[in-house]
């Protein structure tokens, strides 16, 4: 298995990313889990970006993230028109669901390895405790303490969506895909 | 059922109607990044009166506000009231004096500065405001691809956008179908199953609808190629508009704003806030 | 006149995933302005064959290929995907998906948009082309605002805009409604009469291609071109039938009855057919042995009553209906997309509820019932397998309602080794769901709904996509299901399903029903199937020819279809 780090941006890739970003949509806009933090729902949406990521690489778990963010908050009528910093950081995580991607063979039949699972908990971490607090204290000037709660929080929750839900779509996406082994009728 | 329109666009002709999608969304850029460059409470209060007007020549139906203000509200509170409870003196830090309204403890202080870096905060998220609802209500949904590639996103970028845009009424249907099958077979819904058993149940609409989703990318794939995609270095767009003087003139209009922003910001006030205090 | 256009020699082709190839030593010619109908089940190679002139094969789907595919002179392997786009136009099955576009005009533009044509040239095209496929009015329309036929005169639209000298429908008339697929039909027609291109058709619905002329028919089998002849010849024969392909009704009418059909008897289309004054008679008689109608239990077991609904308040998609569903009944629901037939059934099961009007079960008002607890009464399977399977394997997927419902794992057992043999997976039951094909799928699924023991199943569009072999297969398989006591209420636009299997059906038309009755009486009726957008059947025009009650003559032929059927079991 020689595989491009960032895969290949075929066609296919394209439209699976775009079917992707819809699909992110979809759920972040109708599926919260209500967690058991008041007020926060898990977003089940990353564990998306997290399965398409490690399925198409980098570039489309990137897309299918900010892509799927950013729409959301324009339909959405979402709380601040775009808020670009969380979006961005969406984007940024989906990024580094993405980089899982050269090291998994969910094609073929593999199991997600821990490579899966170490993706997505790093890129998590970057997204929510270094590009969106940074961001949001470059750009809306919110205080250190705010921004780093808010963030530790997201980081948790998002990083559970990833893992937990991502793991269970390539889980059972890699048990989908042909297998060598004989069927036999019993 | 509850299904959303991505798109509320109604061609009413006005000026901003008749404008280019490049300067839809280059204006829209533009505006959205004065906003992010500024603190100063008089700037963003003319930047929302220019978001304002520029929906109001729109005729942005501003009953539309009505639902989102509440929503709004509850955001603000929320967010003001943490800020509070996590940093009750950022507002002295950032302008350097304390004109104490209320002192709860040593800790928390409520001071005038506190609320009015709050003020500036809930102004700078309402200047933004009217002109992101704006973007979407006065942008036909098939010009978004061919404006973002107008402002030179990769156009197999900007195919990911206008796909993604056309299968989601599509995708929302097939999750509504999706999630009544499974409960008709008695998956859970309700709140009292405990959280794993929750994320367990939702996955098992997740499955379904993420796999038969998938099922149809062979499909779409071919039928595009089929037809040439992606075999040049760029491709042209049916719904492009191309620029005409009053496209001009209103991405020069942004631009002015957003200099004028910079030129406060950098030449008179000197700093990202306008103080009151001294 | 004679110029070959396509020419393949000798030609082979393996996928690099299978050990055999998928098709074998083919030879076939196809000159210039010819119309060539390709016939064959799934997985007999048609659809490769398809692929491997417009390209797909060998530059997306790799493989060995051995031989030589030429069109226009050139062997298909030397271009791309895109070079042959130009000459090789593809009409895909599933015109929805084929949509690229947010709206019609960028949908036919996108050929364009990919060469870099510039605004004004692309605005003038489209606007030809559509205006040449009837849809000029509707170039700002979304994708969502408009119908299937529509969509498909659109994805011709497309490729027509490339100017291609050959065209290529991959199962056109899978999607529509029969009306809307004659129509289809006779489109390509004038087109290819405009435009003087060659057409090959690839479908399955061959008395529907036959509505208007084919020069030849192509029968692949197994990877294999078993025949190529007129259709006039390829109809005399039994070729047909033996490779799963099913005739043209009033071919098989004919058949059933004894009559020989001879190549000068113009089989290939009802208005030519001659038949003799033996014939006649002889089909005459036959017919007047097969009349008796089936009497069934007569208790209503489901009913509805006034119903009323509506999405948005403004338009009532179901306007005021009633009828009522027998108990041990096989029941369709029919009438064009849109028609609300659909809508029906998802107020049935309580995905939707009525804003008017009453559904009683066993006499029973069933409003309060949550979707849960209806769905242990009437269950319903959608038409997709794949939007409802969530488990892995067979076993687990068909025991997943009863594991909701806290059925005792024993009990669970017992009940679903249970309803895997009677739908014949009880042999798999260890199986991995990915390893069945689209029709076991389906078996499961429906599998999966059974075992909460239902009074009703719904079914959606039950044979969707299917060749005549899978139809039949499902087909049958419900038909045992249904003579074993289960009711079985069927949303289908497919004429032959609903006359063949159904005991009685009603016909919805804007929301309100059109006709309650047998089946065979409403294709018989032209007022119906103009509302409804079916079509008449060819038996009608046999029974008018043989000078019987075309109410009688269909249900003769049904009675001595079943029988038939039921003699081959």
């Amino acid at each position: 298995m020689n595989k491009n780090f960032f895969g290949k941006f075929d066609v296919k890739t394209i439209v699976a990313t775009a079917l992707g970003a819809a699909l992110f949509l979809v759920l972040f806009l109708f599926v919260r889990i209500p967690s058991p933090i008041p007020n926060t729902n898990i977003q089940i949406a990353y564990g998306i970006s997290a399965f398409f990521g490690a399925l198409f690489g980098p570039i489309s778990g990137f897309l299918v993230a900010f892509v799927g963010h950013a729409l959301n908050d324009f339909v959405g009528g979402g709380i601040s028109g775009v808020w670009w910093s969380w979006v961005i950081a969406s984007g940024v995580a989906g990024f580094f669901s993405g980089c899982a991607y050269k090291f998994s063979d969910l094609e073929h039949g593999k199991k997600p390895g821990k490579m899966f699972f170490i993706f997505n908990i790093v890129g998590q971490l970057i997204a929510w405790i270094l590009v969106a607090p940074v961001l949001d204290i470059v750009i809306y000037a919110e205080p250190v303490e705010t921004v780093f709660v808010q963030g530790f929080t997201s980081f948790v929750i998002d990083a559970i969506s990833a893992c937990v839900v991502g793991g269970i779509l390539a889980y059972a996406y890699a048990a989908i895909r042909p297998s060598t082994s004989s069927l036999d009728k019993e | 059922m509850r299904e959303i329109k991505v798109f509320s666009y109604v061609d009413k002709g006005t000026i901003i109607h008749k404008l280019s999608g490049v300067s839809k969304v280059l204006c829209f850029l533009i505006l959205t990044f004065a906003s992010m460059f500024t603190y100063d409470l008089r700037v963003l209060l003319v930047l929302t009166m220019i978001s304002l007007i520029i929906s109001y020549l729109a005729k942005f139906p501003f009953g539309r506000y009505k639902a989102f203000l509440l929503y709004f509200a509850i955001f603000a509170l929320v967010n003001s009231i943490l800020n509070f409870l996590l940093a009750p003196t950022y507002g002295v830090e950032i302008f350097g004096s304390a004109h104490v309204i209320y002192r709860f403890n040593d800790f928390y202080v409520l001071t005038q500065e506190e609320l009015y870096y709050q003020l500036c905060k809930i102004i700078k998220f309402l200047s933004i405001i009217p002109i992101g609802m704006l973007l979407f209500y006065s942008i036909h949904p098939s010009e978004l691809a061919s404006s973002l590639n107008g402002i030179k996103v990769p156009y197999k970028a900007c195919t990911v956008f206008a796909l993604a845009l056309r299968y989601f009424p599509d995708i929302q249907k097939d999750y509504n179908n999706i999630n009544l099958a499974q409960q008709a077979r008695g998956i859970d819904s309700s709140k009292k199953a405990s959280l794993s058993k929750r994320i367990k149940n939702t996955s098992k609409i997740l499955i379904p609808l993420v796999f038969s989703t998938l099922d149809r990318v062979e499909l779409i794939s071919n039928a595009m190629e089929l037809r040439g995609y992606g075999k040049a270095k760029s491709r042209t767009w049916y719904s492009y508009r191309p620029l005409q003087k009053r496209d001009y003139l209103a991405i020069l209009f942004c631009t002015l704003v957003f200099m004028a922003v910079l030129f406060m910001r950098f030449a008179v006030v000197k700093n990202l806030f306008w103080n009151p205090f001294i | 006149m004679e110029e070959t256009i396509i020419e393949f020699k000798d030609f082979s082709f393996k996928y690099n995933a299978q050990k055999k190839p998928t098709l074998n030593n083919i030879n076939l010619k196809i000159n210039k302005g010819e119309k060539v109908l390709i016939v064959g089940l799934s997985g007999s190679g048609k659809s490769t064959l398809g692929n491997c002139l417009n390209g797909l094969i060998p530059f997306k789907y790799e493989g060995d290929i051995t031989g030589s595919c030429k069109i226009k002179g050139t062997e298909t392997r030397e271009l791309s995907i895109a070079e042959l786009s130009k000459s090789v136009g593809t009409v895909l099955q599933d015109s929805d998906g084929q949509f690229v576009g947010l709206n019609v005009g960028e949908d036919i533009a996108f050929a364009l948009e990919n060469d870099n044509v510039k605004l004004d040239v692309m605005k003038k095209q489209v606007k030809e082309i559509a205006t040449l496929v009837d849809m000029g009015d509707f170039l700002e329309q979304s994708p969502l605002e408009i119908s299937g036929g529509q969509k498909q005169r659109v994805a011709l639209a497309g490729v027509l805009v490339d100017d291609v000298d050959i065209l290529l429908f991959d199962e056109p008339l899978a999607n529509l409604d029969p009306a809307t697929g004659k129509t289809a039909i006779a489109l390509i027609d004038e087109l290819q009469k405009k435009t003087n291109s060659t057409v090959i058709i690839i479908e399955h619905r061959l008395e529907d291609v036959l509505y208007r002329h084919v020069d030849r028919i192509v029968l692949i089998s197994d990877g294999e071109i078993i025949l190529e002849d007129t259709p006039d010849n390829v109809l005399s024969s039994d070729v047909l039938i033996k490779h799963g392909i099913r005739e043209p009704l009033y071919v098989s009418a004919a058949k059933f009855a004894g009559v020989k059909i001879t190549p000068d008897m113009k089989p290939s289309s009802i208005d030519t057919f001659k038949l003799s004054k033996d014939d006649k008679d002889q089909i005459l008689t036959w017919a007047k042995s097969h009349m008796e109608i089936r009497k069934k239990d007569e208790t209503t077991l489901l009913e509805g009553k006034d119903l009323v609904f509506s999405y948005d308040e403004k338009k009532k998609v179901i306007n005021g209906i009633s009828f009522e569903v027998k108990k041990g009944e096989m029941f369709a629901i029919i009438g064009k997309n849109g028609a609300g037939k659909s809508t029906l059934s998802k107020l049935l099961v309580g995905f939707e509820r009525e804003d008017a009007g009453t559904i009683f079960l066993n006499g029973r008002d069933i409003k309060d019932d949550t979707i849960y607890e209806r769905g242990k009464e009437i269950g319903i399977v959608l038409q997709n397998p794949n939007q409802m399977i969530c488990n892995t394997f067979i076993f687990d997927e068909v025991a997943y309602g009863l594991k909701n419902a806290g059925v005792k794992d024993e009990e669970i057992k017992q009940r679903v080794e249970e309803t895997l043999k009677i739908c014949g997976l009880y042999e798999m039951r260890n199986w991995p769901i990915s390893a069945l094909s689209y029709g076991q799928k389906k078996r499961v699924t429906i599998a999966s709904i059974l075992v909460m023991r239902p009074k009703i199943i719904i079914l959606d569009e039950p044979t969707a996509g299917q060749d005549y072999r899978h139809y039949t297969e499902i087909m049958e398989f419900l038909e045992k299901l249904n003579e074993e006591g289960q009711t079985i209420i069927m949303i289908t636009h497919d004429m032959h399903l609903m006359l063949e299997y159904c005991d009685r059906c009603i016909t919805i038309v804007d929301g309100r029903i059109y006709f309650e009755g047998l089946p065979s009486s409403v294709l018989v009726n032209k007022e119906i199937t103009d509302k409804a957008n079916l079509k008449m059947t060819s038996l009608y025009d046999l029974a008018n020819m043989i000078g019987m009650e075309p109410n009688d003559f269909t249900q003769s032929y049904i009675n001595a279809e079943r029988s038939l059927r039921h003699a081959r079991d």
